[in-house]
C-alpha cells in the first residue's frame, strides 16, 4: 500500500502506462501491414513484430488476471488477434506458391483423386453410350440432349453436306479470340458449378457429368449415322481431350466433397469436409488452367487446323502431355 | 462484451504461446452486410467498366473494324469472369484476409484449426459461392414460371427451396458457417480495429487523494457495478451522474458536502473500488457483482 500513497496511481494504471508505447508501436505496424504495405516495412520492423506480439500477448494475460480496466483488455484482445494473424500468417511469395502448385501440389492432388476420376470418366462414357444408343433408336432424342444454342444447326434435320461443312474450320481468323474467351469462361463456370454441387451430396455433380456425356454421345451418334464419325471425332478430340478431362476432374472433385460430407468415416463431418474441400480445391485451381488451354485449342486450334489427321495428332499429344504430367513417374516430393 | 449474444459467438482460440484469444465469430447480420457491400461494389465496378469498355468498343469498331471490336469483347468477357470468380479470392489472399465489405464490417477469414490460411481453402470457400449465390440467382430469374401453376410451378418452387437451403445455411449452425466455410475449413471472425480508450482511473486516482472511503464503504460493490460506473463516467451525463451519485452515497452512507461535484465523487469512488477489487484479484478472488461474497 505504501507505493500507492506515494503517487496515488493504481497498479493496473501504472502497468498500462509503462507498456502503452509498445502496444501502440505494434498497432501502427499491423495497420501498415493490413493496408497492404508489407514491402514498406523496414527490416527492423519485421524483426520487431514477433517480439512486440509476444510482449503484447503476455500483457493480455496479465491484464486479464489483474486488471479491471475493460477498455485496455478489449484493446489488447483485438490487437493480439490482429497481430497473431500477421505473425502466424502466410508469408510465402506468390511466385513460390505458384511454383509449388504446378510442380507438386496440383499433380499430387489429381493423382490422389484417381478413384473419383475413374468414376467420373465412367459416368461420362455411360452418358455418351446411352445417349448415342437412344439417338440411334429414335433421332428425336437428339433434341432432348442437345440444347438449341449449342447445336448451331447441327441436328438430325440437317443434310449430310451441311453437317460436313460445320466440321471444317473457318478460313479467316476473325472473331476467334472472342470465341475462345467465351468458351473458356463458360466452361470454367460449368466446372466450378460441378465442384460446388458436390456439396449437395455429389448427386448433382454426377448428374452434370452424365449430362455432359449425353450431349457428347448424341452429337457423335448423329455424325456417325451420316458416315462422318472419324471427322467429327477429330473435330471434338482436338480440344475435347483436355476439356473433357478437365470436366471429369471437376466432377471428381465434386464427388470427393459429396462423399466426404455424406460418409465422413472416422473423422468428424466438419473435419472430413474441410480435408476433402482443400484437396478438391487444389484440383479445381488447376482445372481452370486446363480449361483455359482447352478454350485456346477450341477457339484457335480447331479453326486453324483443318486436316483430320492433324487434329487427331494434337489430341494424342495433349493426352500424352496431361497423362505424363499427372500420372507419370516423378522425383519424390520434398514434403 | 458480456451480453448473451456475444458470449454465444465467442470461441476459445489458443495461440501457440498458450494464450486464449477468445475470438468473436461474425454474426449472420454482419456476414450478410459484408456480402451486400461486396455485391454492391462488384455491381458498381461491372457497370462502370462495362460503360468504359462499351465506349472504347465504339471507338475501336470505328478505328479498326471488327478486329478492334473483338479485342473489346475479349476484355469484357475475361473481366467479367475474373470479377465474378476472383474478386473474393483475390482480396482474401491479401494480408488482411478480407474483402472490402468484410473490412468495413471489421471481419476477416481465419482457418478453423488456427493454422495458416492457405490459398486452397480460400479457393474452396469462394468456389462454393457458385452454389450459394449464383445458382439461386439463376433459378430466381429462370424462365418457366410464366406457365404458372401445375407441375412446372411446383418444380420451380422445389428447386428454389432446395437452393434456399444453401443460401440460409449459416443460420442453421452455431458457428455461422456457410457451405463454403464448411468445405474450406474456415470461419469468419471479428477483427475490428479498436483504439485504446482513456483509462478512467487516470482522473479518479488524483481525486481519490481528496476522499477517504472506509474499507466497508468500498466493499459495497463488485466488478459488474464497477463497469456500469465506468460507462456513466465516460458518458458524463449530468442527470445520470446525479442519480448514480445519490444512489451510491445512500448505499455506503456517505454524507456529501453541498459544494461536492458529482463527477469528482463518482470518479474517486471508481478508483477506490477498482483498487480494492484489483487487490483482491491479485489474491485470486474475483468479485463479479455486489451479491458475490
Amino acid at each position: 500500500m505504501i507505493d500507492v500513497k506515494v503517487d496515488g496511481r493504481l497498479k493496473s494504471q501504472r502497468f498500462r502506462q509503462e507498456r502503452e508505447a509498445d502496444w501502440r508501436r505494434l498497432e501502427r505496424l499491423i495497420d501498415k501491414v493490413e493496408k497492404g504495405a508489407m514491402s514498406s516495412l523496414s527490416d527492423e520492423e519485421i524483426l520487431a513484430a514477433p517480439v512486440l506480439y509476444r510482449s503484447t500477448l503476455s500483457s493480455l494475460s496479465v491484464a486479464r488476471a489483474t486488471s479491471l480496466d475493460r477498455g485496455m483488455i478489449d484493446y489488447l484482445e483485438t490487437l493480439s488477434a490482429r497481430a497473431y494473424f500477421f505473425v502466424y500468417g502466410s508469408r510465402e511469395t506468390l511466385r513460390g506458391q505458384l511454383g509449388g502448385f504446378f510442380a507438386q501440389k496440383w499433380p499430387a492432388a489429381v493423382r490422389g483423386l484417381w478413384r473419383e476420376t475413374l468414376v467420373s470418366v465412367a459416368l461420362l462414357v455411360i452418358g455418351a453410350l446411352v445417349a448415342g444408343w437412344l439417338v440411334g433408336q429414335e433421332a428425336d432424342w437428339y433434341y432432348a440432349f442437345m440444347p438449341k444454342e449449342m447445336a448451331g444447326g447441327r441436328d438430325p434435320a440437317a443434310t449430310t453436306e451441311m453437317l460436313r461443312s460445320t466440321l471444317t474450320g473457318a478460313k479467316n481468323s476473325d472473331g476467334l479470340s472472342a470465341f475462345a474467351t467465351f468458351l473458356f469462361t463458360h466452361n470454367a463456370q460449368v466446372a466450378l458449378l460441378a465442384f460446388a454441387l458436390g456439396f449437395a451430396l455429389a448427386v448433382p455433380s454426377a448428374a452434370l457429368v452424365l449430362y455432359t456425356g449425353a450431349t457428347l454421345g448424341a452429337f457423335l451418334a448423329l455424325f456417325i449415322s451420316r458416315g462422318l464419325g472419324v471427322e467429327a471425332g477429330g473435330w471434338l478430340a482436338i480440344h475435347g481431350v483436355t476439356e473433357l478431362f478437365a470436366v471429369s476432374l471437376a466432377g471428381a472433385a465434386g464427388l470427393r466433397i459429396g462423399w466426404a460430407v455424406a460418409f465422413p468415416g472416422e473423422k468428424s463431418r466438419l473435419d472430413s469436409a474441410a480435408a476433402a474441400g482443400q484437396h478438391a480445391a487444389t484440383v479445381m485451381g488447376g482445372v481452370v488452367v486446363m480449361l483455359f488451354f482447352a478454350g485456346l485449342l477450341e477457339g484457335f486450334g480447331r479453326q486453324l487446323i483443318v486436316a483430320t489427321p492433324a487434329r487427331y495428332a494434337v489430341a494424342a499429344a495433349s493426352a500424352l502431355i496431361w497423362g505424363l504430367y499427372f500420372y507419370g513417374p516423378r522425383r519424390r516430393a520434398k514434403t | 462484451m458480456s451480453d448473451a449474444a456475444t458470449v454465444k459467438l465467442t470461441r476459445s482460440f489458443v495461440t501457440p504461446e498458450g494464450v486464449d484469444l477468445r475470438l468473436q465469430l461474425a454474426d449472420a447480420g454482419q456476414r450478410a452486410g459484408a456480402f451486400l457491400l461486396d455485391a454492391a461494389i462488384m455491381i458498381a465496378v461491372l457497370v462502370v467498366a462495362s460503360l468504359l469498355i462499351g465506349l472504347l468498343g465504339v471507338g475501336a469498331l470505328a478505328a479498326a473494324g471488327l478486329k478492334g471490336g473483338e479485342v473489346i469483347a475479349v476484355l469484357w468477357l475475361l473481366g467479367f469472369f475474373l470479377l465474378r470468380n476472383f474478386y473474393f479470392i483475390g482480396f482474401e489472399l491479401t494480408a488482411a484476409a478480407a474483402t472490402p465489405g468484410k473490412r468495413i464490417m471489421g471481419l476477416r477469414v481465419a482457418a478453423r484449426d488456427g493454422g495458416r490460411l492457405r490459398p486452397g481453402p480460400i479457393f474452396a470457400r469462394n468456389a462454393m459461392r457458385e452454389l450459394e449465390v449464383f445458382l439461386p440467382i439463376a433459378l430466381l430469374f429462370s424462365p418457366g414460371v410464366e406457365g404458372g401453376g401445375g407441375v412446372e410451378g411446383w418444380m420451380y418452387f422445389l428447386g428454389l427451396s432446395w437452393a434456399g437451403v444453401f443460401v440460409f445455411f449459416p443460420l442453421f449452425n452455431k458457428d455461422r458457417l456457410r457451405a463454403g466455410d464448411l468445405i474450406g475449413g474456415t470461419w469468419v471472425v471479428r477483427a475490428p480495429k479498436r483504439k485504446l480508450i482513456r483509462d478512467m482511473a487516470d482522473e479518479g486516482a488524483e481525486r481519490l487523494l481528496r476522499y477517504d472511503f472506509t474499507p466497508a464503504q468500498i466493499d459495497a460493490y463488485g466488478a459488474k457495478e464497477l463497469h456500469v460506473l465506468e460507462d456513466v463516467l465516460r458518458q458524463r451525463d449530468r442527470r445520470t451522474m446525479r442519480a448514480v451519485a445519490d444512489r451510491i452515497a445512500g448505499k455506503i452512507g456517505w454524507v456529501r458536502g453541498a459544494s461536492e461535484d458529482d463527477y469528482d465523487f463518482l470518479s474517486a469512488y471508481y478508483a477506490a473500488l477498482r483498487k480494492r477489487l484489483e487487490a483482491r484479484l491479485l489474491m485470486g478472488v474475483r468479485r463479479r457483482d455486489k451479491h458475490d461474497a
